[in-house]
């Protein structure tokens, strides 16, 4: 099965749920709506030309301060400033940074069709919630708490909806960038600040 | 006067050299300083001609704390706890730059150096360490414990700066 089709697949089967695509050397790329992710996961998992069985990963993103940086430079080892290297013509590109503040994203293999696809699903920083996989994959229950520890993005189905690497006292949700990179949470105040 | 007397000082000798040739550690391995920290224990390098050959997996019957790799702050009061639990004379060794400084760990999960919650007699820095170097600070807390004071208190831990906000 070639690189485009699993995109078509889905597509055709769900015009209404995905909002666009893209592909990366082979890697494809689907971005839905968020109120199609179960339909479209329950597929992917179910028919036949897919049967995604293995949820890779499942992770999410801040886009908050995407692109605030200015462009990379690029420099050969002399320090003279030279233009990137060519690139693979890219035919099918990644439309951009999404609209929203989040998007959480899932990677699926299958083992049966040794093929690969990802699936984006955009959150809404005001209301940072999506349908759990759980019930669908259950290796998403952790990977879902993790997203919630880090991300602060919950999960509506999901079991049992904690944090998972943090501790329970901490305040807060470390990977987003609004996080401040020096605020220190710890359990043990440091002995100099400690108190008598 | 009376500290300083043949008697005691000699006792004190026999005592500190007693103690630094029967060092029972408690490795609390959480990184992969621990592999570094095996490699020093085995036959190679074989820490036990330093008379440290015996670790204790009990704190209560341990002498020295070897912390071994990166405390996050999840850990750091179960790392407390066992630091309590050992009795007098105790002394801790920070293994490796996470446990010295907190590595290149900085950031919200990391304990920025374990002696901001105790105090730390020897460190031995380096990611990881050579075994060499865990034997020179292994050395290094030998004569300590020699030096030390049987009848003394231990002197208090010199408080670390404030670097960050807490």
């Amino acid at each position: 099965m070639n690189s485009v089709s699993l995109i078509d697949l889905v597509t055709e089967h769900f015009p209404d749920a995905v909002t666009s695509s893209h592909t990366w050397r082979g890697d494809q790329t689907l971005v839905l709506r968020p109120e199609g992710l179960l339909a479209v996961a329950g597929f992917v998992k179910d028919a036949p030309e897919l049967s995604m069985g293995f949820l890779m990963d499942l992770t999410a993103v801040d886009y908050s301060t995407f692109d605030n940086a200015a462009a990379p430079a690029f420099f050969a080892s002399s320090g003279v400033a030279v233009k990137p290297v060519s690139r693979v013509p890219d035919e099918h590109p990644w439309p951009g940074p999404p609209e929203t503040r989040f998007v959480v994203a899932y990677h699926f293999y299958s083992l049966q069709h040794k093929h690969r696809l990802r699936l984006i699903v955009p959150v809404d920083q005001r209301q940072p919630e999506v349908e759990s996989l759980t019930p669908l994959w259950p290796g998403a229950n952790w990977l879902e708490r993790e997203v919630w520890d880090m991300f602060g993005i919950r999960f509506r189905g999901h079991p049992d909806l904690r944090r998972i690497l943090m501790y329970d006292e901490f305040e807060g949700h470390p990977l987003r960038k609004d996080y401040s990179v020096n605020k220190r949470q710890p359990l043990v105040q440091p002995i100099n600040q400690q108190k008598g | 006067m009376i500290n300083e007397s043949f008697l005691t000082s000699r006792l004190d000798a026999a005592v500190g050299w007693a103690r630094k040739y029967s060092i029972f550690q408690y490795p609390f391995v959480t990184a992969c300083c621990g592999m570094e920290y095996m490699a020093t224990a085995c036959s190679h390098y074989d820490v036990d001609r330093f008379g440290a050959g015996l670790p204790r997996f009990s704190p209560r019957q341990a002498d020295v704390l070897f912390v071994v790799g990166t405390i996050s702050q999840k850990m750091a009061p179960v790392l407390t706890k066992i630091h309590a639990q050992m009795a007098e004379p105790k002394w801790v060794v920070a293994f490796g730059v996470c446990t010295c400084t907190g590595g290149f760990y900085d950031n919200y999960a990391t304990v920025m150096g374990i002696d901001t919650i105790m105090p730390v007699d020897v460190y031995i820095p380096g990611c990881p360490p050579r075994p060499e170097m865990v034997l020179d600070g292994l050395m290094k807390l030998q004569n300590k414990i020699q030096d030390e004071h049987t009848t003394g208190n231990r002197p208090a831990p010199e408080p670390r700066p404030e670097t960050f906000e807490v």
